[in-house]
């Protein structure tokens, strides 16, 4: 949630038209609302799924702290709410694209493709790259390339970052019958497919700058990044431990990975401020 | 356990009451400043 709510922030800071500070204020409270919407439909769809895993087993509905129904209502309710909310305080166009963002994280990613396949994650974590856009569409009413280029980023930066997590609890994704990937393919084939994707993370981030969207700063803060996250990718890919105990590698990465987005993001803002 | 279970519903029903009023009144607000600052953009 905190990472939504900072791309969006960002996003919508870095967009070339200032926003007041009470729309702008506005925007990331739909957006955050928006998230929570989508995060209480995911868990009132999963009931049964987060009931068979310790990190999700205290979630409100399997510990018995509120019923199904109330949580349907409750994200329905609060979904459309932070999309007429968004829509009367910003722009038709990124009203549509929260509402398209949290459809697509409820209906593409935990009703159709998390329990069918290992690709869950990868095309469901374009549901998590809409913030930054719909930040920035808040404050222009336009998709331009360097939001597009902010979407492609954390589209990318997902699944290395959730198959780090998913290798070290995979015996609960197993044991709920997830088709995560390392339940799927196997822990070694996930270490490659995270360094694989932490070389496609790298090149996005440096992008921007690349096409002159972004200043030197940017472009040296996203290079130095990105040589840290992929080290430490190759961390993981060379290692051979099976039980968590030993996956203090992936555990690195996934606490970085986290660091990594925060940064980048802030790194951005302030590299087009300067540039301003 | 309260000694009275009565009382403790009635004290929750008065705490989600306050928190709704607070919420209504901060959206009331919220919508006040969004009309100021769309008229002031429009201008």
């Amino acid at each position: 949630m905190s990472l939504v709510v900072f791309t969006g922030l960002c996003g919508l800071l870095a967009a070339p038209v200032t926003l007041p500070p009470v729309l702008g204020f506005t925007a990331i409270l739909c957006i955050a609302l928006g998230a929570g919407a989508a995060g209480a439909l995911n868990q009132w769809y999963e009931a049964d799924l987060d009931a068979k895993m310790r990190r999700t087993a205290n979630r409100p509905l399997p510990a018995k702290r509120m019923d199904r129904q109330t949580a349907l209502h409750f994200g329905v309710g609060l979904g459309a709410f932070s999309v007429i909310l968004m829509d009367l305080a910003t722009n038709h166009l990124a009203a549509i694209l929260l509402a398209v963002s949290i459809l697509f994280y409820v209906m593409i990613y935990t009703v159709w493709l998390k329990r069918r396949t290992a690709q869950n994650i990868v095309i469901g974590g374009a549901a998590g790259a809409f913030p930054p856009l719909i930040g920035w569409v808040a404050a222009t009413g336009r998709v331009e390339l360097l939001p597009a280029l902010l979407f492609a980023i954390i589209f990318l930066w997902t699944p290395p970052h959730f198959w780090a997590l998913s290798l070290f609890v995979r015996s609960d994704y197993a044991n709920a019958n997830v088709p995560m990937l390392p339940v799927v393919a196997g822990i070694q084939n996930t270490r490659l497919q995270i360094f694989l994707y932490s070389l496609t993370v790298a090149v996005a981030a440096v992008v921007p700058w690349a096409l002159g969207l972004t200043g030197a700063i940017y472009g040296i803060a996203a290079a130095a990044l990105s040589v840290v996250f992929v080290a430490l990718a190759i961390a993981v890919f060379v290692n051979r431990a099976d039980t968590p105990a030993g996956m203090k590698p992936e555990k690195r990465l996934f606490g970085f990975s986290i660091l990594y987005l925060f940064a980048l993001f802030a790194i951005l803002v302030v590299d087009r401020w300067m540039m301003t | 356990m309260s000694p009275h279970p009565e009382d403790e519903v009635l004290r929750r029903q008065r705490e989600r009451a306050r928190l709704m009023a607070w919420l209504l009144g901060a959206f009331v607000i919220l919508l006040f400043l969004i009309t100021v600052a769309k008229i002031g953009l429009n201008k």
